[in-house]
C-alpha cells in the first residue's frame, strides 16, 4: 500500500469508530425515549400531549443540519455566557461538539420513531384493548402487555428504516467538527488535495454499516414474525 | 426590552437587518427544493418503471440506484455528484476548446446532485403506487387496443396519482428539509445565508431559531397544502 493509502485507511478508520459509537448511543438513547414520546403524543391529557406534539413537529419540521447548528452554536453560545456554567468542572465536556451531536441526533431519532409508534399503536383494532379491560387488566398492563408488543411488530420495519437515516445522520455531525467517517474524510481530502478517494472510500464505510444495520432489522424482524 | 428591539432590527430589512438576505435565502431554498424535487420525480418515475420492467439490466440498475441511494449519506452523496459533475463538466468544455476556465453554475450543480438523490427515494414511492393498480386496469387497456404507452399515461399514470399523493408529500418534505445539504457546497440558499448572518453578527441563537422557524412554516404550509390536495383527489367510491 502507499503512503497514502496508510493515512486514508489510518483516519478512516478512526472516524468510523466514532461513526459507530455515535450510532450506537443514539440509536439507543433514541429509540428508548420514542415509546415516552409516543405514549405522550396519545395520552388524554394536555399538559402532556400539547409538549409532545410541539416536540414533534419542531423536529420534524426543520432539517437536521439546522438542529445541529442551532444546539452546537445557538445553545453552546448561551451556554458559555452563563459564568456558573462557563466556570463548571463539566465545561470541557459541554464546550466538545460531541455531546452536542449525541444530544441533536437522539432527540431527533425519538421525535421521527415517536411519530412512527403512536400510528403503530394507533393501528392496533380496539377490540385487543376492549378484551384487556373486559380481562380486568389496568391500563398500564394493558399497554405493556397488550397494545406495545403489538404496536412493535408493526414498528419495526419503519423503525429499522428510521435507524438507517440515522446512520445517514451522523454523517452530519461533522459539519459541526466531530470526527467521524465523513470528517475524516473531509480532513484527508482537505491535507492531499485528493477528492474521490476519501470519498469513495467513506461512502464504501457507509453502504457497509448500513448493510449490517439493514441485515440485523431483517434478523429482528424475521424472529418476530416467526413466534406468531 | 433593548435586547428586544435590537433582536427585531437584526432580522428586520434594510441596511442593519438581515431580513431581506434571510427572505432571498428562503426563496432560492423554495427554488431549488421545487426543481430537485422535478428532478427527483422525473428520475424516480424512470426508477419506479425499470423496477417493474421485465429486462433483467434495468431492474438491476435501479436496484443499485436505490440501494445506493439509501445506504450512503446524502451529503456524501450530494459531494460525489457535485464534484464528479463539475469535473466531468469541465473536462468536456474544456476538451471541445469551447472554453478554456469553466465554472458550473451553482443552481444547477445544487439541483443535480440533490435531485439525484431524490430520484432514489422516489423511486420506492412510485413504484409502489403503480404496484397497487390491479392489474386487470392494463389488461383492460390492452384488449381496448391501446399501446403501452397510451395505457401509461392514460390508464395507469391518472390512477395512481391519488395513490401516490401522500408518499409524495413526505417526498416534498424531506427534499425541502434536505435543500439545506446544499449549503454545504458553497450555495447561498437559507441555511448559508443564515450561517453568514450569524456569524457576522455573533448572534448564533437568534439566526439559527429564526432558520428553524422560516423551516418550520415552510414545512407546516405544504402539509397543509397536500393534505387539502390528498382531500380533495381522494376516490369518492373508496371508502376511507
Amino acid at each position: 500500500m502507499t503512503e497514502f493509502g496508510h493515512y486514508l485507511a489510518s483516519q478512516l478508520l478512526a472516524g468510523i469508530q466514532t461513526t459507530v459509537i455515535l450510532f450506537v448511543g443514539c440509536a439507543l438513547v433514541g429509540n428508548l425515549l420514542a415509546i415516552p414520546v409516543a405514549l405522550a403524543r396519545l395520552s388524554a391529557r394536555p399538559w402532556l400531549r400539547y409538549p409532545a406534539v410541539a416536540f414533534i413537529l419542531a423536529f420534524r419540521g426543520t432539517p437536521l443540519l439546522v438542529q445541529l447548528y442551532l444546539c452546537y452554536f445557538g445553545v453552546g453560545q448561551l451556554l458559555a455566557g452563563v459564568p456558573s456554567i462557563r466556570y463548571s468542572p463539566l465545561w470541557p465536556m459541554l464546550r466538545g461538539a460531541y455531546c452536542y451531536a449525541f444530544l441533536t441526533l437522539s432527540l431527533n431519532t425519538a421525535a421521527y420513531c415517536g411519530e412512527i409508534w403512536r400510528g403503530a399503536i394507533q393501528a392496533i383494532p380496539d377490540g385487543q384493548r376492549e378484551a384487556g379491560q373486559s380481562l380486568g387488566l389496568s391500563k398500564t398492563r394493558i399497554m405493556i402487555s397488550v397494545l406495545l408488543p403489538q404496536a412493535f411488530r408493526l414498528a419495526l420495519p419503519a423503525i429499522g428504516g428510521q435507524n438507517i437515516l440515522l446512520l445517514k445522520g451522523t454523517a452530519l455531525a461533522s459539519t459541526i467538527t466531530v470526527f467521524e467517517l465523513m470528517g475524516a474524510a473531509n480532513l484527508v481530502r482537505a491535507q492531499t488535495f485528493r477528492v474521490y478517494e476519501p470519498l469513495f472510500a467513506a461512502a464504501l464505510g457507509y453502504f457497509l454499516l448500513a448493510s449490517l444495520v439493514t441485515a440485523g432489522f431483517g434478523f429482528f424482524e424475521r424472529r418476530l414474525a416467526r413466534r406468531y | 426590552m433593548d435586547s428586544m428591539v435590537f433582536w427585531l432590527t437584526l432580522l428586520g430589512f434594510g441596511d442593519k437587518g438581515w431580513g431581506d438576505e434571510l427572505l432571498r435565502g428562503a426563496w432560492l431554498s423554495l427554488e431549488i427544493s421545487i426543481s430537485a424535487y422535478v428532478v427527483g420525480l422525473a428520475l424516480g418515475l424512470a426508477g419506479a418503471l425499470a423496477k417493474l420492467s421485465k429486462r433483467r439490466t434495468a431492474v438491476f440498475v435501479a436496484v443499485a440506484y436505490t440501494t445506493i441511494i439509501r445506504s450512503i449519506p446524502d451529503i456524501l452523496i450530494i459531494f460525489l455528484i457535485y464534484y464528479t459533475a463539475t469535473d466531468a463538466l469541465r473536462s468536456a468544455v474544456t476538451f471541445t476548446g469551447l472554453a478554456s476556465e469553466f465554472q458550473i453554475n451553482g443552481f444547477v450543480a445544487a439541483t443535480l446532485s440533490l435531485g439525484i438523490v431524490q430520484g432514489g427515494y422516489s423511486t420506492e414511492v412510485l413504484r409502489g403506487a403503480i404496484a397497487a393498480i390491479p392489474r386487470g386496469q392494463a389488461e383492460a387497456a390492452h384488449a381496448l387496443g391501446l399501446t403501452r404507452r397510451q395505457t401509461f399515461f392514460l390508464v395507469t399514470l391518472p390512477q395512481m396519482i391519488p395513490l401516490a399523493l401522500p408518499g409524495l408529500g413526505n417526498l416534498w418534505l424531506v427534499v425541502l428539509k434536505e435543500s439545506s445539504l446544499v449549503s454545504l457546497i458553497g450555495f447561498t440558499e437559507l441555511v448559508l445565508a443564515g450561517k453568514m448572518a450569524a456569524g457576522a453578527t455573533r448572534d448564533y441563537f437568534l439566526f439559527y431559531c429564526a432558520i428553524a422557524f422560516v423551516f418550520l412554516v415552510m414545512s407546516g404550509l405544504s402539509a397543509m397544502l397536500f393534505h387539502a390536495l390528498e382531500t380533495s383527489t381522494a376516490n369518492p367510491g373508496r371508502r376511507r
